[in-house]
This record gives structure tokens, C-alpha cells and sequence, in this order.
């Protein structure tokens, strides 16, 4: 069992707009590239070229279809990672205290030279957000890649979340979720964004903002445009007038 | 219990060694990336934020474009085949010997015969440069992929308005409330229409989905409209009805930009019948509104009077927009007569009309920026009106195809809202109407170059491709009386007309970068049969093939003659403003590749492959006048080759009289390492006052000819009647002395109409509707692009096997169950497949993801890989071939007019079938010349 600090300074986290992403799945394998490249240890890839390719990964991509009573179905992308949750259950889980979230933000890491790799955090985790790497069995997860966003040897624009950069639509925000001021707490209270599972306890930092309603009133009988043919002289005598005006 | 306690860890690593920054290569879309090196290897790819085509971002292929790189498939060395076609036995040679091989076969084809090469490159990024190649050579065979992808939407953009999308044209994204999408699958401009979506997602701009299917970009649309497959046309012509019905049409800009107001010949007994009245020097004719008295639609301070009508020579004349009305105007077109055909209620169509009314007039936007146009007249403002449209293969691989794309230009002009804020886009060098292009060209002579470039635009029967006798002069037949303006050629057609002979044999099939003998032919099974044919005498029908690919394909192992290409980030290429532009609409750009890192095996860029190959053949051009080579490498052919003078391949950088210059100047040996010092790409943006109206914008024409994009101001009025077509289909009402074989007469008059019409696929009036009822279709997935994604560790765990998506009702009725499979049949031909439910989906269609399936052995992949066990492709069952008629004669499954493959036009039937072991056809193994990936990839340079 491991302890959680009792407050962190700030909740840094992930906002992601189930209105906008289009399920592309970029967030994922740029996660992969960066992580890989720059963690402790890659995401590994067993039977990589094989029959039944399984690696890890910190970040996958979910759709699910919707299908509401009175509108056509819909599809809705869930882009899903680590939540990094103030009452994290995978902590608390970690025999040796190797799962730890930060005071200064939050963020739930693992300390891979602690990891015994025994699963416990990945079945506590309500989300599936943790992954035993197949290769290194290690435990893997996201890492709100600490190692990019207070990086001095990356531009300040680039100090963000790697899918947080590469998302093509713009639908994953990042930024300091314990802060009411802040762009990503401000756009959390006007779009109605929500906890993901929150009967679990977890109380996750991670937001996600619902997708707008869709397909409204589509059939209804709306008034239709006015016709000009039915003016004196028909089409062309309202072009003719028409065209005076013009 | 174990304390809170934080160990030191390090926040700021080194990211790398350096940033190379090049153009991704994971699509077409052509990204510019930011690649991290470490230790001298490729460690880490992000997007390039400065690149004018993604600004940062970078999609799922891209950023996994290091599994590419690294791919166990790659190609090592040449190689000659040892086994029989389609087994996968090959011997690795020098290049020298590979040369030695092509030249043997190609240099008596040259001397004698041009037209028996046939070569065909795929998806190439290099048009501008292999056709140059296979102009020199001499054959009329080349064209690249066009054919099968996209060549409607294209050329329909062309012929209608000089621009279509993607490349050519884009949304304002920044200005646009109402934005409508047809039939795109979630690759094309994959990221630009990503990066859009975003913008009116931030915005709050509504978004409506037109597609059969709802994934992707139709997922997050506020309004999806799941259309019946092949009647987009009508539900726009539809469309159009409602709001010519309203009068909401903007009149003035038709006036003012279009040919609308141009007077057309009434007369059917007239040879000129339903052509365009000109004036003495042969512009377009009409009457102008001040004088009443018919003028040039140039003439300074012209007035073109929509309503004109003139009586000439005893002919009554009336205008283009007075037909278009009487056209669209009949019961024929209204919601209530269309909307079961389409699949929707007549009132949405009233209401999506109205919709469409109600923002591009009630809500229009106004620019202050004054800009004077062609006539002389000044402008005070720019007017918008802010509804953009956005279209790609779900409307045009139909054999509908092209007037669907004709009818959605139709409906954005009758709009007012192209080439204004809020509207379409056009990026330099495009706007570039029909007219600016070159016409087709196809004559031979042994031994020397062809007579011009082979692909182009017709403009009537005088412009086809036909030998002396009438016959297709092309192999693709493209350019013939059966698909009159196949501006791309018919790339889908060249391997079935060789094997049969028809128009005539060839001596070797040249192919580059498509894999024809898998997912980028239709009817997969009978291509593979047709490619390993033999004669009485025992040799291959198709007697030579040569192939160059990075990758161990499938084509690989159909191939005698293997060229082994390099991966994208080993290479040279440009982005030319010659071939296919990756300009915005604020600013032209072009852009190149280079090696980031050299090739650690015996491969070579395609490209300069085909320089050498030029020097061996002494092709013009490829020779200095000793007979020695005259360009080193592709590199030195883009830095050194002038097209025109004053304009090369890359237009960044070059030598003025004072200095660097942009557009025109002379070659600048330090050209490559410019764009490298830039961040790989070249910039310059359009001025303030040239921002829109372009193709009648003289601050925009004027900048465009000072940059080199053309010689001279070319302003040029929208075609809404096509004259084109029309010249066409009067030859096929038995005018002039070039007629269409009598068996085409009558669809030539149906489908070459110069106004945008509707019919049914062609294969409606094949495959019975009762017994086929089902619509099949293949979209790509965004993660995955045609078959390379499958070699790739990262991308083929999210798309390793491909189900097929079975709407509700048709789940229902065959009692499927999760993990069924099913036999789908079209009347081609049958496939046994895995089925997956999904409700947001047209209740009559069924579709999958395209290119998933893989042959075993291919791609350096085990034999049991999912792709090759579960996945499967739908190509099986398309046929190149409409059935037989018993005429004797070959119909294409194509367009009529352009000869776009018709992918989309594909009935089906469905039932359940016991569990097989593995998808079927069952197309065997082929043995790979690279072996097989590592059991476990563990990817990681280090620090």
C-alpha cells in the first residue's frame, strides 16, 4: 500500500472534446513515438510483425455508437488514458511504492526501478488506463509527459502533452484543472464537462466535454423557401425584376 | 503501508541531436515533419509547426512513419525473378545488371514500337517528372493513378470552375458558417480537413455529413445525412431546384463571373447547336444589360444580361441561365419526386435548402478590401457568402461520378460562393481553367519523343486519342469515344486491355508505387490470373514487368524486373508547383523531401533510378549532346532542370537579376540546401488585394504571372454549360465528320449533357436490384493509407483485420450474431468475410475498411497475420469489366466520361455462412525475398 499526498499544488490534466475528436487516432501513436523514444523504457511490440501483435501503449482510442430514440445512430470517438485521479486507487494499490502521484502537479507516475510488475495497480485502475508492457514488464501509463512539458531544451509552445500537440482538430486541451481561472477550468464550465465513472470515487482531473447535440429536428416540417414562380410571369419575370435590383 | 515519497527524476532531457525537417510520405497529404535524430538515426517524428499544409500537427500515420522507416519489408536490392509470376522468388543483382535487363527490353520497344511500353506509376508525387521521362521515351502509354482515385472530382472542378477540392481548392475555414461534406472518406487533405473541422467545431459553425457511413469526420458532425450510395447527384440537383424555385440564386455574381449570361444556339437543325455564341475573335457572347446590344463578356464595363436572347442569322439564341432554369425547374427535380431514391424525407431536402439559402444570403459577410476585376470595374468590397462544400471519392467513384461533382459545383456557384470569404478557396497555381491545360497528346515515332504531353483536357472529338481507323491510340483507351475526357487515363484498365490485347499487346508494363496486384486493381483474383497467363508458346501474355516499390507488396512477387525504392526519409523529391501544389489559399508553396539519413541498402530513389535508366536509353533530355548523363541524380534534375526558362520544379530560391528571386529565375546550385535551411518547403503569400475572386481578381492575375504561375493574365468566367460535352454529344446526335461508334452513341447523348444531370449507376442496369439489393463500399481508415500502413509494428495493431459493417436491418434479417461470418456476392463474383454490426450506417449498404487485407508472405508479415487470415478486400468482387452484352464488345466499370473507376457503383447480396477458417478467396502464398519482421520490436535510439 502506498500513500497519496494529501493536496497537490496544482492538477495538471487532459480536456478532450468528445464533440471535435474524430477518432484518428494521432494522440495515440504519437504518445507511442514520443514515449517510446524518451521513457525509461520503450512501448515495447511482441509478434510485432506476427499473428497476434499486442504492445503497449498509454493512450487508445474507444467508439462506442450511440442510438438515440428519436434521431439516427452516431458514433462517438473516446480517446482514453491515464485520468490521473486526486484519489488514485492505483497508487493506494502498489505494494512497493512504486506508483506515486506528484505534490507539485498531480501527475500519477510509475517508478520503473520499483515496478515488480504485479499487475495490482492495473486491476485497481476503474479505467484500464495501465499497461503491463509485454517486453519489459513493466507497468506503463501516461506520464502527462512530465518529461516534455517542463522540458528547457523544447520552445515553451512545445511544452505540452505530445497529443496535446499533434491532435489534428484541436480536441485535447491541457492545463492546470485545479485553477478555476484557467482556460482548460473555464472551458470545463462552459461546455458542461465531466468526470469520467465518477460513482468510482476516483475523483479524475481529467475532463471530457460531451458532444453537442446532433441531428435536431432534421425532419421536421420546416417552412419552406418561398417560391418566385408563382409571381407574375413566372421564373423570368422575376429574373426580370430581380435583375433591375441587381 | 509504504510513505508518499517522490523520487528525483529529470524533466528536462535532451530531446535530440538535431531536427532534420523533411515532407511525410505516410500519405498524400505531404506534412511537413520535424525529424528528431539521435546518434545519427531517425529517433522521433513530430509535425513541422511552421509547414503551411499541417502547422504542427501531425495524423496517426505520420507519427508512426518510424515504423516505416524501419520496416522488416523493405526492399534490400535489385532483383531479377527466378520463380514462376506470383511466387516470390527472386535473385538480388547489381544495379548495373538491372539496368543492363531493362534496357535489353526496353530499347528495341523504343526503336521500333514506343506504344508497346506501358508505364503506369501509381500514386507518384513526381508526375511532372516521369511523364517527362515517358514523353521522352516516347510511348502514349503513361499516366499515374488518377484513374482509379479521385479523376472526376478533379476534372469535373477543372472543366467547371479551373480548381476543384484538396489540392486545387479548400473551405475558408476561418469564415465559413455552414460547411457541407459529400461522400469523403477520412484520408483525403486528411489533415487540413481535420485542422478545418476544428476550427468550426471552436467556432460553432454547423457541420452536415453527407455519407452512407457515419465514422470519422460524419461522426462529429452536427447534422448527418446517411444518403442512398450513387445519388448524391439528385439530392443536389434537388437542392438546386428548391433554391432556384426561391430565386435565392446570387444573380449578380453569375452575371459577372460565369457563363450564365453567354447565349447558347437554339437552332437543332444548326451544326452549332447548343454551342456558345462567339464573337468575331471568339469569345464567349452576351448581350449587356446597358446597351441591349450583344458584346464579349470581357468587354470593359459589360453588363451580361442573364435574361438576354438574341436572333442571329435566322437562329434564336438564349442564355445559359435561362436553360438552367428550364432545366431545373421541372417536377423531375423536386424533393417529393426524389426523396425515396435518395433515402430521405422531402422535408429535409426543403429544409437543408433553406438552411443553405438563409446563410449564404441573410447572414452574408463583407470584407473591406477593394479589388478591381477584368472589365475595369472597381469593387468596394469583397462580398461572402459563408457556405463552403467539401467532396472526394463518395461521389466520384460512381459511373455518375462526374456529373455529380459537375452538379456540386453547379449548386456552390449558384451560391455565389466560390472564390469568396466564407465560400471555396482556390490555391495557386489554381484557379487554371480546362483551357490553360494541355490537350492530350499521343502520336508516335520510333525513336523519338512523343509529340507533347500525354495527359490533358479534350474539348470535342478533334482533341481524342484515336488511331487512324478510330480506334483508342492509348492502351487504357483512355481519351476514346468510351470515356471521352479521362484527363488522369485509366490506370484500372491497363493490365485487363494488355492481357486481352485490346486495343492491342504489349511488350513491358513499367509500374511504380501501386499495387496491382492486390488492393489498387479491381477485380484482385482476375488480375492475378492475368498477370501470370501464358501464351500457347508458353510465355507470359504480358511478356515483361517491371516494378519498383520500397516495400515487399504483392506486386512485388508479380514482377520479373524488381527497381528497389527508398523510404521517405532516404530520398529527394519536390512538391512542384508543376504537378500537384500543396499551396494554401493565402500563399503558393512547394516543397521537397531529402535524405535525412542514406539508405543502408542497395536502393535508390525511384526517380533517379529512371535518370539513369534515361542516359542508358539516350533519351532527349537525360543526355548532354557527348552522349553522357546529364543529371546526376533526381537532386540534380530538380536544381538544374528548367521547364520553361526562368521556371524549374522548385520555385523558391532561385536566381534573379539582383539576387534570389521567387517563381522565375535561373537554377541555383544551392536551391536544396535553401529549402533545408527553411524547414523543407517554400512560401510566399498572395497580396491582400489578391486574396479573392481570383479568377477575375487582376491584382491575383497580375501576382500570378509575376511568380511565374503563367505568362500572361489569363481571367476566365465559370462553365456551367460545358461546351466540351456538348461538342461531344453533338458528334453522338450525328454531327461532324468524327462520330462515336454506334454502340456509344446513345450514352454519349445521355451522359455527356453540358448541364449537370443525374442517372443511375451503371451497374444498376446490371445487376438485378431485386436480387442485389445491397450497396457495398470501402472507406480507409485514418490511421492506416492503402497497403503500406500493414508493415507497420504500430498502426496494424489498431487496423489488423478488417470486418464487414452490416446496418441494423440487414443484420436482423440474416440473424447475425457477433463473430459470424458471411458470403457476399455480387454478381462478379463471391467472398466469405466477418461481419460487424453498426447502426449509424445506411440501412441498404454494408461496407469495410480498404487495403487491410494482405496476401500471405507479403510485407514481411507471418503467414497467419490476422491481415492475411481475417482481413480481406472487396476488390475481389468488382469487376474492371461491365457483364458482357453479347455485342463481343468491352464495357469498363468506369465513368462514361472520364473513365473513373466506379468503385462505389457495387451491388451485393448477403447471408450467413458457418465459420471458416480463414477469409476467402484463399489467393495463396508468396514467398518473401526479405524473410520475416523481428518476433518483438523494442524501438528505442536512447539518449
Amino acid at each position: 500500500m502506498t500513500t497519496l499526498p494529501e493536496t497537490t499544488q496544482r492538477k495538471l490534466g487532459l480536456v478532450i472534446d468528445l464533440d471535435t475528436c474524430v477518432g484518428c487516432h494521432a494522440c495515440v501513436t504519437s504518445c507511442k513515438g514520443w514515449n517510446t523514444e524518451n521513457e525509461s523504457a520503450p512501448l515495447a511490440d511482441k509478434d510485432a510483425y506476427g499473428a497476434n501483435p499486442v504492445g503497449a501503449f498509454l493512450n487508445r482510442i474507444h467508439s462506442f455508437e450511440v442510438k438515440p430514440e428519436a434521431a439516427p445512430a452516431q458514433t462517438v470517438h473516446f480517446p482514453k488514458s491515464c485520468l490521473h485521479c486526486e484519489d488514485a486507487p492505483c497508487v493506494t494499490v502498489c505494494p512497493t511504492g512504486a506508483s506515486y502521484k506528484r505534490v507539485e502537479d498531480g501527475i500519477v507516475l510509475v517508478n520503473e526501478k520499483d515496478c515488480i510488475g504485479c499487475g495490482l495497480c492495473a486491476w485497481a485502475c476503474p479505467y484500464g488506463a495501465r499497461e503491463m508492457d509485454p517486453v519489459e514488464k513493466v507497468m506503463k501509463k501516461c506520464t502527462l509527459c512530465v518529461d516534455r512539458i517542463y522540458n528547457e531544451n523544447l520552445p515553451e509552445v512545445d511544452r505540452v502533452p505530445v497529443c496535446v500537440r499533434t491532435c489534428p482538430s484541436g480536441a485535447r486541451h491541457f492545463g492546470d484543472l485545479g485553477d478555476p481561472d484557467s482556460d482548460v477550468s473555464k472551458l470545463v464550465a462552459e461546455r458542461g464537462g465531466f468526470d469520467l465513472m465518477p460513482e468510482q470515487g476516483t475523483k479524475p482531473v481529467n475532463k471530457y466535454l460531451p458532444p453537442r447535440p446532433k441531428d435536431q429536428d432534421i425532419d421536421v416540417l420546416a417552412p419552406f423557401l418561398e417560391p418566385v414562380t408563382t409571381a407574375q410571369g413566372g421564373f423570368l419575370g422575376w429574373l426580370d425584376r430581380a435583375l433591375e435590383k441587381v | 503501508m509504504t510513505h508518499h515519497t517522490q523520487p528525483e527524476i529529470d524533466t528536462s532531457p535532451k530531446v535530440s541531436d538535431e531536427v532534420r525537417k523533411t515532407t511525410c510520405y505516410m500519405c498524400a497529404c505531404r506534412c511537413g515533419i520535424n525529424v528528431h535524430m539521435k546518434k545519427g538515426q531517425v529517433a522521433y517524428i513530430e509535425g513541422n509547426r511552421d509547414h503551411p499544409v499541417n502547422k504542427g500537427v501531425l495524423c496517426a500515420k505520420g507519427a508512426a512513419g518510424i515504423m516505416q522507416h524501419l520496416s522488416p519489408a523493405r526492399l534490400r536490392a535489385p532483383m531479377k525473378r527466378v520463380g514462376e509470376r506470383g511466387s516470390g522468388k527472386f535473385e538480388e543483382i547489381s544495379w548495373d545488371e538491372a539496368y543492363d535487363i531493362a534496357v535489353k527490353w526496353l530499347k528495341p520497344i523504343r526503336e521500333t514500337a514506343p506504344e508497346k511500353l506501358a508505364f503506369f506509376t501509381g500514386r507518384d508525387q513526381s508526375q511532372s517528372f516521369t511523364s517527362w521521362w515517358a514523353q521522352a521515351f516516347g510511348t502514349p502509354n503513361y499516366a499515374a493513378h488518377g484513374g482509379f482515385c479521385s479523376v472526376n472530382m478533379a476534372a469535373a472542378g477543372i472543366y467547371t470552375m479551373g480548381g476543384a477540392f484538396w489540392e486545387f481548392g479548400q473551405p475558408d475555414w476561418d469564415r465559413t458558417k455552414l460547411f457541407m461534406l459529400f461522400g469523403v472518406a477520412e484520408d483525403h487533405d486528411s489533415n487540413p480537413i481535420k485542422m478545418g473541422l476544428g476550427k468550426l467545431k471552436a467556432r460553432g459553425a454547423k457541420v452536415i455529413g453527407v455519407n452512407p457511413i457515419r465514422s470519422g469526420y460524419n461522426a462529429i458532425a452536427d447534422e448527418w445525412v446517411g444518403i442512398t450510395p450513387g445519388t448524391d447527384g439528385l439530392f443536389i440537383l434537388s437542392l438546386i431546384h428548391c433554391l432556384l424555385k426561391a430565386g435565392k440564386v446570387d444573380l449578380s455574381y453569375l452575371a459577372q463571373f460565369t457563363n450564365s449570361p453567354v447565349l447558347v444556339n437554339e437552332d437543332p437543325k444548326s451544326p452549332e447547336f447548343g454551342l456558345l455564341l462567339k464573337t468575331d475573335d471568339g469569345k464567349d457572347m452576351v448581350i449587356d444589360r446597358v446597351t441591349g446590344k450583344p458584346a464579349a463578356f470581357d468587354q470593359p464595363g459589360v453588363q451580361p444580361d442573364l435574361a438576354g436572347t438574341l436572333r442571329r442569322a435566322g437562329i434564336s439564341h438564349r442564355t445559359v441561365f435561362q436553360h438552367i432554369a428550364d432545366k431545373y425547374l421541372t417536377d423531375t427535380y423536386t424533393p417529393e419526386a426524389v426523396a425515396d431514391r435518395i433515402g430521405l424525407p422531402a422535408n429535409r431536402i426543403h429544409r437543408i435548402a433553406a438552411e443553405l439559402a438563409r446563410v449564404a444570403f441573410d447572414e452574408a459577410i463583407e470584407i473591406d478590401q477593394p479589388w478591381t476585376d477584368f472589365r475595369g470595374t472597381k469593387h468596394e468590397k469583397m462580398i461572402g457568402r459563408p457556405v463552403s462544400f467539401h467532396a472526394m471519392r463518395g461521389i466520384s467513384a460512381h459511373s455518375n461520378g462526374f456529373q455529380t461533382c459537375r452538379s456540386l459545383h453547379l449548386l456552390q456557384i449558384l451560391l455565389g460562393s466560390v472564390e469568396t470569404p466564407g465560400g471555396m478557396r482556390f490555391k495557386p497555381p489554381y484557379p487554371k481553367p480546362a483551357t490553360a491545360h494541355p490537350k492530350p497528346h499521343y502520336n508516335v515515332t520510333p525513336g523519338k519523343p512523343l509529340d507533347g504531353p500525354h495527359l490533358g483536357f479534350t474539348h470535342g472529338p478533334d482533341d481524342l486519342c484515336l488511331t487512324p481507323e478510330g480506334e483508342p491510340a492509348r492502351i487504357d483507351k483512355a481519351f476514346s469515344w468510351d470515356n471521352p475526357m479521362s484527363s488522369h487515363g485509366m490506370m484500372h484498365m491497363v493490365i485487363s486491355n494488355a492481357h486481352a490485347g485490346d486495343p492491342y499487346k504489349i511488350d513491358t508494363l513499367f509500374m511504380y508505387m501501386a499495387n496491382m496486384a492486390w488492393n489498387s486493381s479491381m477485380n484482385t483474383s482476375g488480375v492475378m490470373k492475368m498477370l501470370t497467363d501464358k501464351d500457347e508458346s508458353g510465355e507470359y501474355v504480358i511478356p515483361h514487368i517491371i516494378y519498383s516499390d520500397a516495400y515487399s507488396s504483392e506486386m512485388v512477387a508479380y514482377s520479373d524486373l524488381i527497381l528497389p525504392d527508398t523510404t521517405y526519409l532516404e530520398r529527394h523529391d519536390c512538391i512542384s508547383l508543376l504537378d500537384r501544389p500543396i499551396s494554401e489559399a493565402d500563399a503558393v508553396a512547394d516543397a521537397i523531401r531529402w535524405p535525412v539519413v542514406e539508405p543502408d541498402r542497395n536502393v535508390k530513389g525511384f526517380q533517379s533510378a529512371l535518370v539513369d535508366l534515361g542516359a542508358r536509353l539516350n533519351l532527349p533530355g537525360f543526355v548532354n549532346e557527348d552522349g553522357s548523363q546529364k543529371f546526376a541524380d533526381y537532386a540534380d534534375y530538380i536544381v538544374s532542370h528548367e521547364r520553361r526558362p526562368g521556371i524549374g520544379p522548385l520555385a523558391g530560391w532561385r536566381i534573379g537579376e539582383t539576387g534570389l528571386s521567387e517563381g522565375r529565375g535561373a537554377p541555383n546550385e544551392g536551391q536544396i540546401d535553401a529549402y533545408i535551411q527553411n524547414g523543407g518547403f517554400w512560401s510566399s503569400h498572395i497580396p491582400d488585394d489578391a486574396l479573392f475572386y481570383k479568377p477575375w481578381n487582376m491584382a491575383y492575375q497580375n501576382w500570378a504571372v509575376d511568380i511565374g504561375l503563367f505568362d500572361k493574365p489569363t481571367p476566365y468566367i465559370f462553365t456551367l454549360w460545358s461546351e466540351p460535352m456538348r461538342r461531344f454529344q453533338l458528334a453522338a446526335e450525328g454531327h461532324g465528320t468524327r462520330q462515336p461508334p454506334e454502340h456509344l452513341r446513345e450514352r454519349i447523348k445521355l451522359t455527356l449533357d453540358p448541364l449537370p444531370v443525374w442517372y443511375p449507376p451503371l451497374e444498376d442496369g446490371h445487376a438485378d436490384p431485386v436480387e442485389y439489393p445491397i450497396h457495398a463500399l470501402t472507406q480507409r481508415p485514418m490511421a492506416m493509407y492503402h497497403s503500406w500502413g500493414s508493415q507497420n509494428a504500430w498502426l496494424r495493431q489498431i487496423h489488423g483485420h478488417n470486418p464487414m459493417y452490416v446496418p441494423t436491418k440487414i443484420w436482423e434479417a440474416n440473424g447475425f450474431s457477433d463473430g459470424d461470418w458471411a458470403r457476399v456476392s455480387s454478381i462478379h463474383g463471391e467472398i466469405t468475410v466477418p461481419v460487424a454490426h453498426m447502426a449509424a450506417l445506411n440501412e441498404n449498404t454494408i461496407w469495410t475498411w480498404n487495403a487491410i487485407g494482405k496476401r500471405a508472405g507479403a510485407w514481411a508479415l507471418d503467414k497467419d497475420a490476422p491481415e492475411a487470415k481475417k482481413g480481406f478486400l472487396l476488390n475481389h468482387i468488382i469487376h474492371e469489366l461491365l457483364p458482357a452484352k453479347g455485342d463481343g464488345l468491352r464495357y469498363a466499370n468506369s465513368d462514361p466520361v472520364t473513365g473513373q473507376a466506379a468503385w462505389f457503383d457495387l451491388r451485393v447480396k448477403i447471408e450467413k455462412v458457418r465459420t471458416p477458417a480463414r477469409s476467402y478467396p484463399d489467393t495463396g502464398e508468396q514467398v518473401s525475398p526479405v524473410g520475416r519482421g523481428p518476433a518483438n520490436v523494442r524501438q528505442k535510439v536512447g539518449s
